[in-house]
């Protein structure tokens, strides 16, 4: 990326030759994109976010077909991009449906069937989940969106770069990448439209991405989404025979240590390599992530105390947690940098901090 | 959002965590479903609160608030210890991030509820507002005012 900060620095969009240089990059980034998504390049349109994309693909749908329909299908348990977007949608006169999913996380194709209507002109389905791992059947729900003619987008944002993705073959209509997902620069997203598909633009100004999505482009984080994204896709095979080593050695090493918990999502192929969630009875989320921390680790919670909000999170009561359960839930993300001593450091360190603070807890009888 | 050293220090080394057998007094406060319980033992005589321990499932902030209430109320006689308010609590802790001040209500809760629960034992006069029965969304509303 450096050099396009430095030699390369002209706005794609100008037409002297500092322009042109830039342009031409930014092109060959979007024809790398595409490469590595089976897409042509003309169906990849830059973003700034992975939010935006899905923004756009909801909004900019909705708006577009408004005269066939005014029903949007979407999961329960989808990132607050599209959930919250979905919401605000509902105020502007549009009806959603939330897909319920099974204990592991999974949407039902034959419920996606039952629920689509004359009037549904989008089902929007996350490919992989973020805080449970669960890997969407999406060809299959793919199809029946294609049987019933109706649009399917997805949110591949934890995905992309981390399983295999090949539009070709996908019925897929619009589909969302970010760039920081798959070690690339933050502020650099996509969104996949296929050719044929309408769609309004929701951020009017310049003619950038053929008019579609005005703003001038960050060239620099475009081409480093393509360079990281190339990268991932070479190296995704070999990564994920690591990782999902090491994720399963975290998640039974857990299991046999700590009394009283229990893991969040699938087991096997069907979830994320790196995503490790379990629910630990009895205490809280955020003050695992506290100990944690001091100790170097990084995780997260679905404890209503690490978001500020009063509810934990959405994707744990939808896969039928009670409200104490989910508050005591940790999620550990493994990358291409973790070893096996990360995980062994994690299974020494996290027994002992349960322990203390299950014996701090008015609800732990042990 | 973040804590003061004050904070981390409570919840990474909480001070008189457990229970009192047959505690002169006990203040059970919040519930699991929000993500925040503590229970408040006292040890009363002669009026003066001689000793305190607590439980809590919660977040950093509740533990410490716990751990930072136990402290402020030993020595105390029970009349100055139901007069600490949340307020003084979180400034004690050095401040709390501004969505974590309800865990200083139910610090402060619990030892009010502690409190009525001596008072009732021990046949003095108690006020009906000693015993508000607040859950966790009222803390959460009450926050919006700070």
């Amino acid at each position: 990326m450096l050099p396009f900060f430095t030699e390369y620095f002209g706005n794609p969009m100008s037409v002297h030759s500092f322009g042109r240089d830039s342009k031409k990059y930014l092109e060959a980034a979007r024809g790398t994109i595409a490469e590595c998504l089976g897409a042509e390049p003309r169906e990849i349109l830059f973003t700034a976010s992975g939010t935006e994309a899905d923004n756009w693909a909801i909004r900019g749908v909705a708006k577009a077909y408004a005269k066939k329909g005014k029903h949007i299908i979407t999961s329960q348990i989808e990132h607050h991009a599209v959930l919250h977007t979905a919401e605000i949608m509902e105020k502007e006169g549009y009806e959603v449906t939330y897909l319920p999913v099974d204990s592991e996380g999974f949407v039902d194709p034959e419920e996606l069937k039952k629920a689509i209507r004359d009037d549904t002109i989008l089902v929007s389905i996350m490919h992989a989940n973020n805080e449970i791992g669960t890997i969407q059947p999406i060809a299959e729900l793919g199809q029946v969106c294609k049987d019933k003619g109706v649009l399917f987008h997805v949110d591949a944002v934890q995905s992309a770069g981390v399983l295999p993705i090949n539009l070709a073959e996908l019925p897929v209509d619009l589909l969302s990448i970010s760039a920081h997902k798959f070690y690339g620069p933050k502020g650099a997203a996509a969104l996949f439209v296929r050719k044929g598909t309408r769609i309004d633009s929701i951020i009017s100004g310049g003619g950038q991405e053929r008019g579609l999505r005005g703003g001038t482009h960050n060239h620099v984080a475009v081409i480093g989404m393509a360079k990281a994204l190339e990268l991932a896709v070479s190296e995704m095979e070999e990564n994920n025979a690591r990782i999902k080593r090491l994720r399963d050695l975290l998640i039974d090493g857990l299991i046999e240590r700590i009394p009283e918990i229990k893991l969040n999502g699938p087991r096997g192929d069907k979830r994320l390599p790196g995503n490790v969630n379990i629910s630990i009875k009895y205490i809280e989320g955020e003050s695992m992530l506290l100990h944690l921390d001091m100790l170097g680790i990084a995780a997260s919670s679905g404890s209503a105390c690490t978001s500020g909000s009063l509810d934990p999170s959405h994707v744990l009561l939808a896969i039928g947690l009670s409200h104490e359960i989910a508050h005591g839930s940790l999620r550990l993300s493994l990358g291409r940098e973790n070893t096996e001593a990360d995980i062994n450091r994690v299974l020494e360190v996290l027994p002992p901090i349960v322990k203390n603070l299950r014996a701090m807890s008015p609800l732990y009888e042990g | 959002m973040e804590y003061t050293d004050k904070v981390m220090d409570h919840f990474m080394h909480p001070r008189n965590v457990g229970e009192i057998e047959n505690a002169d007094g006990v203040g059970e406060m919040g519930n699991a479903k929000c993500g925040d319980i503590m229970k408040l033992y006292i040890s009363v005589e002669d009026g003066i609160i001689v000793d305190a321990k607590f439980k809590t499932f919660g977040c950093g902030a509740a533990i410490a608030t716990s751990s930072m209430i136990t402290e402020m109320i030993i020595g105390k006689s029970i009349e100055e210890a139901g007069n600490i308010s949340n307020k003084a609590v979180a400034e004690a802790l050095g401040g709390l991030p501004p969505v974590k001040m309800h865990c200083s209500l139910l610090a402060a809760d619990a030892l009010r509820r502690a409190i009525y629960d001596y008072k009732k034992k021990n046949g003095l006069p108690v006020d009906d507002c000693d015993d508000c029965d607040t859950c966790c969304h009222d803390h959460h509303d009450i926050e919006e005012a700070f």
